[in-house]
């Protein structure tokens, strides 16, 4: 203890004089716990005043000689909690130790990649890793879809009265519409205004349904699965619509646009979905709760990076659909977003080993 | 009550007078092995937060949309007129600004306070709760930034699902009774939840290995044995307490600690009765008007007594252990 004097001389410094009057003199305690205490108090309330002005956000505040000392301190002061449990019987600085050293744990270890370094580590690796790390669960998420587009077509096919229950009766574009109704809608749109407005609005909306498959992942993935053969049920409804009026090709091109960037993110969202479910209906060695917290984890970079494909879709959406109205230029553009997405998640890796944990 | 009671009728009135919060007490173990206590944050401490919080968002969205329009009424925009030319590209652009507004209060809003250094919304932090990571097998890991988005999408499920059932079923024309009581189902499945499990998880904390408790904040409060009163001398009527061996052994831990409460919190009827009590059990007669230094010498000589025995291992854990 020969180093406490320069220690509380620097603590004086510090703290207002309150703080510092509350720092007795070792000597004046009659029991030997309490001088224990009032050795070490002035580190104490060091380590308490960085905690606080860390939690209240101003880093700014806190000199480089504390942020330096903040792991030692952590560690001082938990080992006399350790020995203040064992030695003394003073409840009051137990229970403020304990709180203190909980507060200090949870700054330390807390989640300290600030949101920008986090960004810097999802966009340059993270995000790729994280997908691949769905696996199988992508496999099934685009069978799902796959098959909803097509059980969509075979069910209006057989019944056209299926098509108002699957994309509803919304507008003119219905079964028997001609076919000039239905490419107005296709073509011709470039002069509209309030396109951005629409874009925003259309990524709010697809950003809400993607959040929703994903979460709904949680009883074993079968919502999400249905809500992915639903969404697609309506696609396939769609394109029956247009064939029949030899519209097929330039619908999917209208479509492709933003399509290849948007059914990707919902497929995304879905996989991330049926992932946690699975790890919640077959956990393997592990307790269910700690499968599925795992399977979350892992799965929220995904969802994160859906948000922002979503942001992507809405922008080819509200724009480059409406300025490129041609069907071939509309497919090149889909299926760059497709190519980039693809090389991007699944071909590009770096620093896998770092990110995935 | 809880004060003066465990003296007298311990074994009768429950061996825990707090026993409820005994409940809620959990052990995480720090990497150093240290072990700590966390109190998990009671369900209606978490209802209350969260009815803050959408209070606040609420707010926070009525403002922004005021703003907005005020915005928009400053430089002269008619909002239901044709939108055309510069002022219509204006209009576009708050209208713009305004969806990503509200998005960003919806989704947004728990993210970034959960994920700075207190771990909580402002209404976590008024009821004096936060964020952590779960407690696993393997010992507690960090709340991961993962972690906070995870449960803070299963969240919007959770509670703006059945705001999406009603409002489709009055947008389509459907059945919107039906569709409010799907709505009020749904929302007391997820609202139940946490009901189901000892720790209080909602389906936010089980997919991201979180879970809420208490945020302590306290003082540390002065040490007792300093000056005249640790020596056992009366600063008012210079009298000395010195107890033997057999009037401190009737005590145990339990009691020093219900002593050390009463003395901290020092209301002189409760000084007068515990001291009354002590007097009675250990056969003195102290007198009236003196009653906190009887205490104070009685509270710092059973202590000595008892971190000695400490020291050597033995430990009384209350005035029924030998």
């Amino acid at each position: 203890m020969s180093t406490q004097p320069t220690l509380a001389a620097r603590v004086m410094g510090r703290f207002s004089r309150s703080e510092v009057e509350a720092v007795a003199d070792a000597e004046q305690a009659a029991l030997r716990s309490d001088r224990f205490r009032l050795e070490r108090e002035g580190d104490w309330k060091r380590l308490e005043a960085i905690v606080t002005r860390v939690e209240q956000g101003r880093l700014r505040r806190i000199s480089d000689d504390d942020l330096l000392a903040l792991p030692a301190l952590y560690r001082n002061v938990a080992s006399s909690l350790a020995i203040a449990r064992e030695t003394s019987l003073d409840r009051a600085t137990i229970t403020w130790l304990e709180g203190l050293v909980q507060r200090a744990w949870f700054i330390v270890y807390g989640p300290r990649a600030s949101l920008g370094n986090w960004l810097r580590r999802f966009l340059g690796g993270g995000w790729g890793a994280s997908v691949r790390a769905l696996g199988i669960d992508i496999l099934i998420a685009l069978a799902t879809m796959i098959a909803g587009t097509v059980v969509g077509w075979l069910l209006v096919t057989h019944n056209p009265d299926w098509y108002y229950s699957l994309v509803g009766a919304g507008d003119e574009r219905v079964p028997g519409a001609s076919r000039a109704v239905l490419e107005k809608v296709i073509h011709g749109n470039q002069g509209q205004d309030g396109m951005a407005i629409f874009a925003a609005a259309l990524f709010s909306n697809n950003a809400q349904v993607s959040i929703l498959a994903y979460a709904l992942g949680f009883a074993f993935g079968v919502p999400s699965l249905l809500l992915l053969v639903h969404n697609t049920a309506s696609l396939g409804a769609l394109l029956w619509l247009y064939h029949g009026q030899g519209l097929l090709f330039d619908l999917v091109g209208w479509l492709f646009v933003h399509g290849t960037t948007e059914l990707f993110a919902i497929l995304l969202a879905g996989a991330s979905g049926i992932h946690i479910g699975r790890a919640m209906a077959f956990p393997g060695d592990l307790p269910v709760l700690e499968a599925a917290a795992r399977a979350g984890r892992r799965t929220a970079q995904v969802m994160a990076g859906v948000v922002i494909m979503l942001i992507c879709a809405g922008l080819l959406e509200g724009f480059a659909r409406q300025l490129v109205d041609a069907t071939v230029p509309r497919l090149i553009i889909g299926s760059f977003m497709l190519v980039f997405w693809i090389g991007y998640f699944f071909a590009w890796r770096r620093n896998r080993a770092e990110v995935i944990g | 009550m809880a004060i003066s009671l465990p003296f007298r009728q311990r074994r009768e009135a429950g061996r825990r007078p707090l026993d409820h919060e005994e409940r809620r007490r959990r052990t995480i173990v720090t990497p150093e092995g240290l072990r700590l206590s966390v109190t998990i944050a009671s369900r209606g401490a978490r209802a209350a937060a969260l009815l803050i919080d959408l209070f606040l968002i609420g707010l926070a969205m009525m403002v922004t949309t005021l703003a907005l329009l005020f915005i928009a009424r400053g430089v002269g925009l008619q909002l239901d007129g044709k939108p055309e030319g510069v002022g219509g590209h204006a209009v576009q652009a708050l209208v713009i600004v305004w969806i990503i507004a509200m998005f960003v209060f919806r989704n947004a809003w728990f993210l970034y306070f959960e994920l700075g250094a207190r771990g909580a919304t402002p209404g976590k932090r008024i009821t004096g709760i936060r964020v952590a990571a779960r407690a696993q097998e393997d010992g507690v890991g960090r709340l991961t930034t993962e972690a906070v988005i995870a449960r803070n999408l299963v969240r919007d499920i959770e509670l703006f699902m059945p705001v999406v059932f009603i409002g489709g079923a009055i947008s389509a024309g459907g059945d919107t009774e039906m569709a409010g009581w799907a709505g009020a189902l749904w929302f007391l499945i997820f609202v139940l939840f946490p009901l189901t499990n000892r720790d209080a998880l909602r389906c936010g904390d089980v997919i991201a290995g979180t879970w809420v408790v208490e945020a302590q904040r306290r003082k540390l409060e002065q040490a007792l044995s300093l000056g005249e009163a640790g020596g056992g001398r009366s600063a008012a009527t210079g009298a000395q307490y010195v107890f033997g061996e057999a009037e401190l052994s009737v005590y145990g831990e339990y009691e020093l600690q219900v002593l050390e409460r009463v003395l901290r919190d020092d209301r002189p009827e409760a000084l007068a009765e515990v001291a009354e009590t002590i007097c009675r059990k250990i056969g003195w007669n102290a007198g009236r008007g003196d009653e906190r230094a009887f205490l104070e010498a009685y509270y710092t000589q059973l202590r000595a007594r008892l971190e000695r025995g400490m020291r050597f291992g033995r430990r009384k854990a209350d005035k029924f252990t030998d």
